[in-house]
């Protein structure tokens, strides 16, 4: 028994890594209605950058918060460069326009910074939490962080102003702009706030799994999956989703017999997807009424 | 957040409809193509030979996809385990069992078949994202599952399993390269005949409309669930086939050879192609095959950054793959013959 | 009487398929206008022409203001609200948040909150539902909330299309009365198209019928009601 209740809170901080990207994939979601897979890239380039201010002598937090901003700024002027051209475009069209970015992200973090892994600070130290041996302080510090991302959106979409717009350009954009919404710019602001989210993101993970143009492909997998077995629509389930994920990964490596490390993801994948069959909304999705 | 009132959508369809007098090219450029497909083996050195044998191969693979996704409107970025289920039929057939290479292919396009339409099933519950994060997992499943270590004495485990390439058979005077590049023509052109006929026919009429409003599909008395979990099938196995060509052609079989990548790849094949084109397959196979080299001749660095520009370019000008390309040629020619 | 509203020879165009063939009409101020016609014959198309939302040739200008270069949400922003076809609610959003989406554009925070305690006096089923989940609402409730959203703007135009569609008659009643009130104590100039021609013209003072998508009969809405002949032809009562 103490060997399952280990493995379920070192899912819990597992788990922390996969919520903090699933809010960011939720995030873009909203604003977009679909899933951008180059979120991870753009988040483990988000958090070179900060290494490489830290590196010229800027303290952790200054460079954390010019991170932040250039993420947002950056997030934006993607959009208007590459996607809002394609706006128009089929789906599929613009999943192959993620899939660009993610090349060139990618490439050129591999370039700038070489593959070699480097080491990442974090603030919180990796004492352990409590003394417990299994999470430690700076995993304590994630899944704070991430619970103080959820409150900080939850009170953005439901309390502003600018949030109530995005909520409603997101759920009818013609509607919306009918009201006088410039949904372009929702759409604008939506990919910043994502890109923002995803630098905290990267910036929290990788002390964890160590910083390298790589580090986030199988992040942002697990990410996809905790926000699609959240409920694509709920930022709360994106959470919760990202803990049940990591819980789901680490049970299935301990008691499932034969799975080393590689077959992890995919047996994840199997849960959650067999999840989704049961519940096809996700956790704490609305359920989609399809009218013909 | 709450989740107490329903969302009504009305949805458009994920996938747009490609008309049905558009769906293959006009007789007379069909001839050319296949004339110079058949002629220009001819002409050039082995290796390019080679090339040309790889670029049909690729062009089978995304063509599969188009079915899948252009014809019924699923989608699929798992196409890499189909691929690689057919490769490695065709490899331990021909090196454990001595089975004559043109045996394995059918062999392979029925198993392949099979796993599809099983993979169909669950499937059927699933639709756009939640499908394309299915079909994501079984990709990234296969090397792994093909690395296991029950599975290594058929296998050849993280080795992987090299193959004998055939020769011409009743002593042709011609290379093993060149003989294999027809044997495929062969089975190209026929498969693509097929996929045609497929789509043309009452079949693929339901496919569309299940594409197009499922539903509504349904309504109609259209059964729904076969024929998506049969397209699936079809899909995979020509998917399977493609991967058994693949094997021969290539001679070597590994669990590397099929990752995610690839079947990213048959994805961007099917979107520069052109979604739902059957005559784009073999387009979007030559921006897969060719564009990564030239991106690495630009810059050995950055060759995924030019890839991925280069990628940008080209769905920015043709957002509809090379179907907008053919049209826009069709138009300018008629605009041509009026004067 | 100023003309609040001018449209001079609008083409309207869905693809390659042309709805509207060479419109011109104008609205004045304070009037209340019904634009009548059957199905398909351009009603829709012209009210979303003036905001933008389909692609057309020709001039259309509100307050001397020229709109055709305007992006939609730009338009709105002049003072034109438009009520749409289905009525457009954010169903997954409560009737005050609906009512505040109205409102978006404002700045004047206390007026806004005395602007949705008038909607509640219009409409007091709204109070009592405002917590609701827009969606959960009924029809009519819905084009209540839709009317109530637009008059948040403090538009000087209010486009309606088809605010009648699947309403009981009783409900269509109380709506076109409320819409006659608002007409004259909001000084909202209102556009109104409408299938339901006879509630339509008992309403309106003035009266446009289109024809695939010309203009075939204008006037008073009294005369029209009045003239047989066109309420055969092209009315169908």
């Amino acid at each position: 028994m103490e060997l399952f209740t280990n493995q379920i809170l070192a899912g819990i901080s597992t788990g922390a890594i996969y919520a903090c990207m699933a809010l960011a994939v939720v995030m873009i979601y909203q604003a977009i209605d679909h899933l951008n897979f180059a979120q991870g890239e753009m988040a483990m380039f988000s958090t070179f950058i900060s290494w490489q201010l830290m590196q010229w002598g800027v303290p952790y937090w200054v460079a954390f918060v010019l991170t932040i901003a250039f993420s947002f700024a950056a997030g934006i002027a993607i959009e208007r460069v590459m996607f809002r051209p394609l706006a128009k475009a089929p789906i599929l069209t613009q999943v192959a326009g993620f899939i660009a970015l993610y090349s060139i992200i990618n490439s050129s973090a591999g370039l700038i910074w070489d593959f070699t892994i480097k080491q990442y600070p974090t603030p919180f130290g990796s004492a352990p939490f409590l003394g417990s041996q299994l999470i430690s302080t700076h995993q304590a510090g994630m899944v704070g962080v991430t619970l103080l991302m959820l409150l900080g959106l939850y009170f953005f979409f439901q309390y502003t102003r600018v949030g109530l717009a995005m909520r409603a350009a997101a759920s009818l954009p013609e509607s919306a702009r009918l009201v006088g919404i410039n949904t372009s710019w929702m759409v604008a602001l939506g990919w910043g706030m994502a890109a923002a989210i995803g630098a905290v993101a990267g910036i929290l993970i990788a002390p964890v799994v160590f910083l390298e143009p790589n580090m986030m492909l199988g992040v942002l997998i697990y990410g996809f999956a905790a926000a699609v077995l959240g409920g694509l629509t709920s930022p709360l389930g994106a959470v919760v989703g990202g803990f049940l994920v990591g819980i789901f990964e680490n049970l299935a490596g301990t008691y499932i017999p034969g799975i080393g490390n590689e077959l992890k993801l995919p047996i994840a994948l199997a849960l959650i997807i067999s999840v989704l069959v049961v519940k096809p909304a996700g956790l704490f999705g609305r359920a989609i009424v399809k009218r013909v | 957040m709450s989740a107490a009132v329903e969302e009504v959508v009305t949805e458009t369809p994920a996938v747009e409809a490609v008309p049905k007098r558009a769906m293959t090219l006009g007789a007379g450029t069909s001839l050319i193509v296949l004339g110079l497909l058949i002629v220009a083996p001819l002409l050039v050195k082995n290796f390019i030979i080679f090339q040309m044998t790889m670029l049909l191969i690729y062009g089978l693979a995304v063509l599969a996809l188009n079915i899948l996704t252009g014809g019924s409107g699923q989608f699929s970025l798992g196409q890499s385990a189909f691929y690689a289920v057919g490769a490695y039929t065709s490899a331990i057939l021909m090196e454990t069992y001595n089975v004559n290479y043109v045996l394995t292919l059918p062999i392979s396009g029925l198993l392949c078949f099979a796993v599809g339409f099983l993979f169909g099933q669950p499937a059927l519950r699933l639709s756009g994202v939640y499908l394309a994060l299915a079909t994501f997992a079984l990709a990234t499943a296969m090397p792994q599952l093909l690395k296991l270590n029950f599975l290594e004495p058929w296998t050849g485990g993280v080795q992987g399993l090299v193959v004998t390439k055939p020769d011409a058979p009743f002593g042709l005077p011609m290379s093993q390269d060149m003989w294999l590049y027809y044997f495929t023509l062969a089975i190209t052109i026929a498969i693509y005949v097929g996929s045609v006929n497929l789509l043309r026919s009452r079949s693929g009429r339901a496919l569309m409309a299940i594409r197009d409003n499922e539903i509504a599909a349904s309504a109609m008395g259209i059964n729904v669930a076969l024929y998506k979990t049969l397209a699936f099938g079809v899909s995979a196995g020509i998917t399977g086939i493609a991967g058994s060509l693949g094997a021969i052609v290539v001679q070597f079989v590994a669990p590397d050879s099929y990752t995610i990548n690839l079947a990213i790849a048959i994805f961007l094949g099917m979107v520069v192609g052109g979604v739902g084109w059957l005559p784009g397959s073999i387009v979007g196979s030559a921006f897969i095959i060719f564009v990564p080299n030239v991106a690495e001749s630009v810059s050995k660095g950055l060759s995924g950054a030019v890839f991925g520009v280069l990628l940008f370019l080209v769905i920015f000008v043709v957002p509809h793959g090379a179907r907008q390309v053919a049209i826009f040629c069709q138009q300018t020619v008629a605009k041509f013959r009026k004067h | 009487m100023t003309a609040l509203l001018n449209v001079r020879d609008l083409r309207a165009y869905y693809g390659q398929v042309q709805a509207l063939h060479g419109l011109t009409f104008s609205l004045n101020e304070g009037s209340l206008t019904t634009l009548l016609g059957a199905n398909g014959a351009g009603k829709t198309t012209t009210l979303r022409a003036i905001c933008n939302m389909v692609r057309s040739t020709g001039a259309i200008e509100f307050e001397g203001q020229p709109l055709t270069s305007r992006s939609t949400e730009n338009i709105v922003r002049l003072g034109i609200a438009h009520v749409p076809q289905g009525r457009g609610t954010f169903t997954n959003m409560t009737v005050e948040e609906n009512l505040q989406l109205g409102a978006i554009t404002r700045r004047d925070k206390t007026s806004i909150v005395a602007d949705i305690e008038r909607m509640y006096a219009y409409f007091p089923v709204l109070k009592r539902r405002y917590t609701q989940q827009a969606g959960t609402l009924s029809g009519g409730e819905q084009q209540m909330l839709a009317v109530a959203r637009a008059l948040m703007l403090r538009p000087r135009l209010m486009l309606l299309d088809e605010p009648s569609f699947g309403l009981a008659p009783l409900i269509v009643r109380d709506l076109f009365k409320i819409l006659g009130q608002i007409n004259r104590e909001e000084k909202v100039s209102i556009l109104v198209v409408e299938q339901n021609a006879q509630l339509a013209l008992e309403l309106a003072d003035q009266a446009y019928v289109i024809e695939t998508g010309r203009i075939v009969m204008s006037g008073g809405a009294k005369e029209i009601a009045n003239n047989e002949d066109v309420r055969k032809s092209y009315l169908g009562y």
